[in-house]
């Protein structure tokens, strides 16, 4: 096996173009090395490429790790960091690596679904910044071209005011969510509703959205069609973990209680 | 409750007391070497070729294009078996590797050696195997009604005409746990040179991994010798032979030494899992409470081979009503065999599937009754001097029932409080207005030693040494702390403070039988006590001393002969020791099967939300019946690790089945208790005179998983009202 360490942004994207396989905190990367899923011939390593661990305003590098958006990234955001794995991955696992995975379980995304975040690639040929919407377009499918790196996340100019993560999983920590969520909700009203583990990518649920967000002091009946409309809009499967049931109960339960809180 | 041991005066660190493991430190600073840090010059790695096929028929296997690979010494089938081309521990049933038919998903059907773990990998992945797949069977229940069986049993004790006022009935089932035991199947085979081989491998018993390997190799007895290793953990899982024979095999074929460490997920394959049950009871109760008759129909799924599946099966029936007296009992049990992975022993070993059902039963029909539930559990309590149940044997040893119960009810209840964890954790789903707080009780029992006649004995060997005593043993050490017991036991019994306990080969002593039934403190501990007792005597006689000590022996104030003089010639003692005789049940299921018994009580407090089906055990406390507590800290932590295993199989730990291919092989999916779903625990041990063990000691490991369990899952359904007959406890089962 060959394994690049470069130290800049342009020795990375030339390794990428000869078909190298990025190498980020490798907490998904060798897990399917060691179950033998595959066997890269190529490597590249990021972690010595300083610019792509940067944090300026609304744009997070790429290497930026778990550790570190759960102890300055904004709430919802760090309340997802705080759940991805043990305190180990946290501080190898990082954003970009999660969002080249692209696990429909990913605890980052549905933070950057709820707030319309931007995921940045880089190729030898340019740069270009997708929508969340655009950047994810399957189980573990993205848009990303072979010849690209992720290399940031562009956050919105100005995020929600209030903004909230929860996770459903069977443990109490160190667990893939059964369902993940987001709710922001801003002065004016305006509501998202963002959430992980309930389709083939994160989704929101933009009837839940509409309807709440013309609520100004939602009631308790505006409350619950919210959860239900919620429970609608998902569409989860069952699998190993859980049932399609009680994914769709839970995201519509849970969507409550973030917006809940989110309107204390 | 708890009463000090007699203690000879002037022994440090003795029964007791609770002295530093040996092993304690240098595991704790990585330096303790395990099965999966050995290594051997030249030595080779091996590597398993796997069926993908939970039953399929093996139409031809092509080693040439593993072989192929540079580096790869051997690849070896069936046909390369020179001996039975079976193993089991009761029954020789499963292939060593596959011939004609595989069985279960993960049955072995090729290993190779090869220089390096990858190439061996490699190598294992391109044997070419042509399957014809066949219909798996996988519904124990279809399996029962066609009579596809390990065995069948029969309990019949009193009038079965008896019956009512007040009757409950329920089905129960309970999950497919696994031992995951942290240190996976690893071992290392050195051939000898002369034919033979010595194996170091993960082992709860080395002396039936041994008779096993020589009829498999075809050779004497003293050309295999199998050592005691370093182990991670073993919970049951290490009793039947897995990675064993095949290294021996591979060793011997190459000349070299070969090592294999089980993957995870191979692991998972690997190693038998606690069998899953489907429970129907009935019990039948009079208007005070007093329990008329119970009737019971009990499968366990064996999997596709043996296994310990007849025992398992004979304990789960045989603990079928629990620790509480019943005179007309009917029990029909069922040991299936079908195309699941094959499930043997675990902590617990079937009582632990039976216990979930009874106990739920008796709060059920304490509801029925409008009883406290520990109140019918006092009012058919089984004492010292009842008849078991099921199969009529008087208890002659101590049985502490009301004891454990009495005891746990007088540990105060926790009030709620603000700083307790809430359900969900990190994940943030739940605000203490969520929250409902459940609280339910379990009382368990269950057999110590072997039964039902097995020949249960365990010898050992005492010497005295210029540096203190020496214990040797084949007894495995599993991390559960038999080496600081049995150096205790030896400090006592002969009344010096300085022992060690080492551990010997198979050819060098005979065997400690297995570290497993909650035994070795009594069984080999047994053993150590006898063999240090006549030693002191037979050191005391030759000197005409009247006692001894750290200095040497003595006649009044005077020594008489110190040690470095005492052991100038050898002395030494061996002993076998056996548990009180044991026979097999008649065909209603009846006799003195089992050696001796223990009792546990626990009482979950267990926080729900009940929306989300999400929950927090918060504490789950114990009160259990140790005999005598011979290192009070050991006995603590076998308790608090047992009910953690009891939180794993009430509200996560379980192998998903899917037509017989596990879906969870791995930690991301089987999910053990984390430190933020451990819960607090309160054990008070409960001492008695009276048991056969060494003073008076009881085996400790197992009671604290049986009922663990299933007052969890009370405390869930008091917090919910759901009805709670199935664990694990899934969020769907409590939210929908």
């Amino acid at each position: 096996m060959k394994v690049h360490h470069p130290t800049t942004l342009d020795e990375a994207l030339a390794a990428v173009e000869a078909g190298a396989v990025p190498l980020a905190g490798g907490t998904d990367l060798m897990v399917e090395v060691n179950f033998g899923h595959i066997r890269p011939d190529h490597v590249v390593g990021l972690r010595r490429i300083g610019e792509l661990s940067s944090w300026e305003d609304r744009r997070i590098g790429a290497m930026v790790t778990w550790r570190t958006v759960e102890t300055k990234g904004p709430k919802a955001y760090a309340e997802a960091a705080r759940t991805v794995g043990s305190p180990q991955i946290r501080n190898a696992g990082t954003i970009g690596g999660n969002l080249g995975t692209a696990s429909p379980a990913g605890d980052g995304h549905p933070f950057l679904a709820a707030v319309d975040a931007g995921v940045e690639l880089v190729s030898r040929r340019g740069r270009r910044v997708l929508a969340w919407s655009d950047f994810f377009t399957g189980v573990k499918r993205t848009a990303r071209q072979p010849e690209e790196l992720i290399t940031a996340v562009v956050l919105p100019e100005r995020l929600p005011m209030r903004h909230a993560f929860g996770k459903v999983g069977v443990r109490n920590a160190m667990v893939i969510a059964t369902v993940c969520a987001v709710v922001t909700r801003d002065e004016d009203g305006a509501t998202t509703a963002a959430f992980g583990s309930v389709a083939p990518t994160p989704i929101r649920a933009p009837r839940a959205e509409e309807m709440i967000s013309a609520e100004p002091k939602p009631t308790e009946s505006a409350l619950a069609e919210f959860q239900r409309l919620v429970s609608e809009e998902v569409q989860p499967i069952t699998d190993h973990r859980s049932t399609e049931a009680y994914r769709r109960h839970a995201a519509g339960v849970l969507a409550r209680r973030l917006l809940e809180r989110c309107l204390r | 409750m708890t009463l000090l041991v007699t203690r000879r005066s002037g022994v440090t660190d003795g029964v007791g007391e609770s002295p530093l493991r040996p092993d304690g430190i240098p595991k704790l600073k990585g330096e303790f070497t395990y099965a999966q840090d050995l290594t051997a010059e030249g030595m080779l790695w091996g590597a398993t070729t796997r069926s993908p096929h939970p039953h399929a028929r093996i139409l031809s296997v092509d080693i040439s294009p593993a072989l192929a690979i540079g580096g790869v010494h051997a690849v070896l089938t069936s046909a390369d078996v020179p001996g039975r081309p079976t193993f089991g521990l009761e029954h020789p049933d499963q292939p060593v590797l596959a011939s004609d038919v595989v069985r279960f998903w993960g049955e072995p059907v090729a290993v190779v050696a090869a220089e390096d773990e990858d190439t061996a990998r490699r190598a294992a992945a391109a044997v070419q195997v042509e399957y014809e797949t066949l219909t798996p069977l996988t519904d124990p229940e279809e399996a029962d009604r066609i009579d596809s069986v390990f065995r069948r049993m029969r309990v019949r004790r009193g009038d079965p005409k008896i019956s009512g006022p007040v009757v409950v009935e329920g089905f129960y089932e309970v999950g497919m746990q696994d031992q995951a035991p942290l240190g996976t199947e690893a071992g290392l085979a050195v051939p000898d040179g002369h034919g033979g081989v010595d194996l170091y491998a993960t082992s709860q018993f080395v002396h039936v991994d041994q008779e096993q390997i020589v009829a498999s190799l075809g050779l004497r007895s003293d050309q295999v010798r199998s050592h005691p290793s370093g182990i991670g953990g073993a919970f049951g899982a290490r009793e039947d032979v897995n990675l064993h024979i095949h290294l021996c095999l591979l060793a011997l074929h190459t000349g070299q030494p070969v090592k294999m460490v089980y993957h995870r997920s191979e692991s998972f394959t690997g190693h038998v899992h606690r069998h899953p049950a489907r429970m129907w009871y009935r019990h039948h109760a009079d208007r005070e409470g007093r329990l008329l008759r119970v009737e019971a129909r009990i499968i366990l799924d064996g999997g596709a081979y043996a296994s310990t599946t007849a025992a398992v099966l004979a304990n789960a029936c045989y603990f079928a009503v629990g620790p509480y007296r019943c005179d007309s009992v009917s029990v029909d049990g069922a040991g299936t065999r079908t195309n699941n992975p094959p499930c043997g022993a675990m902590r617990g070993f079937g009582a632990v599937q039976s216990c979930f059902a009874y106990e739920t039963q008796m709060d059920r029909l304490a509801a029925a009754l409008g009883m406290n539930p520990l109140d019918l559990r006092r009012r058919n309590a089984l004492h010292t001097g009842d008849p078991m149940p099921t199969t009529g044997q008087l208890i002659e040893t101590p049985l502490p029932t009301v004891e454990v119960i009495d005891s746990l009810a007088a540990i105060p209840l926790p009030d709620p409080s603000d700083d307790d964890p809430l359900p969900g954790g990190s994940g943030l789903t739940t605000e203490p207005r969520h929250v409902v707080r459940g609280v339910g009780y379990a009382v368990g029992i269950k057999n110590l030693g072997f039964s039902e006649g097995f020949d249960d004995y365990a010898q050992a060997r005492v010497r005295m040494t210029p540096r203190g005593l020496v214990v040797e043993t084949a007894a495995v050490e599993v991390g559960q702390g038999l080496v600081t017991v049995l150096a205790q036991i030896a400090r006592s019994a002969f009344g010096v403070s300085t022992a060690e306990v080492r551990n010997v080969d198979t050819s060098r002593i005979d065997s400690a039988g297995s570290t497993s039934a909650s035994r070795q403190t009594q069984v080999s501990g047994g053993a150590t006590h006898a063999a240090a007792t006549r030693l002191r005597d037979r050191i005391l006689e030759h000197f005409d001393a009247d006692d001894l000590d750290d200095e040497g022996v003595r006649s009044g104030d005077r020594i008489i002969a110190t040690w470095d003089e005492v052991t100038a010639t050898v002395w030494e003692e061996t002993v076998t020791f056996r548990h009180p005789p044991t026979s097999p049940p008649d065909p209603d299921g009846q006799g003195v099967v089992h050696a001796d018994f223990a009792v546990a009580a626990h009482r979950a407090v267990v926080d729900v939300d009940p929306e989300l089906g999400l929950v927090r055990v918060v504490r789950v406390d114990t009160a259990q019946d140790v005999g005598k507590a011979l290192n009070p800290e050991s006995v603590r932590g076998q308790i608090e690790g047992g009910i953690v295993q009891g939180v794993g199989l009430a509200v996560m730990e379980e192998l998903i089945l899917d037509e017989g291919v596990i879906r969870n092989p791995n930690f991301t999916d089987y999910l053990l208790p984390t430190i933020l779903d451990a819960p607090e625990v309160e054990a008070l041990l409960v001492e008695q005179d009276g048991s056969w063990g060494p003073f008076g000691a009881k085996g400790v490991g197992e009671p604290p998983t049986i009922s663990s369990t299933a007052a969890i899952a009370a405390a869930i359904r008091a917090a919910t009202g759901k009805p709670i007959n199935r664990v694990p406890v899934r969020p769907q089962d409590i939210a929908l």
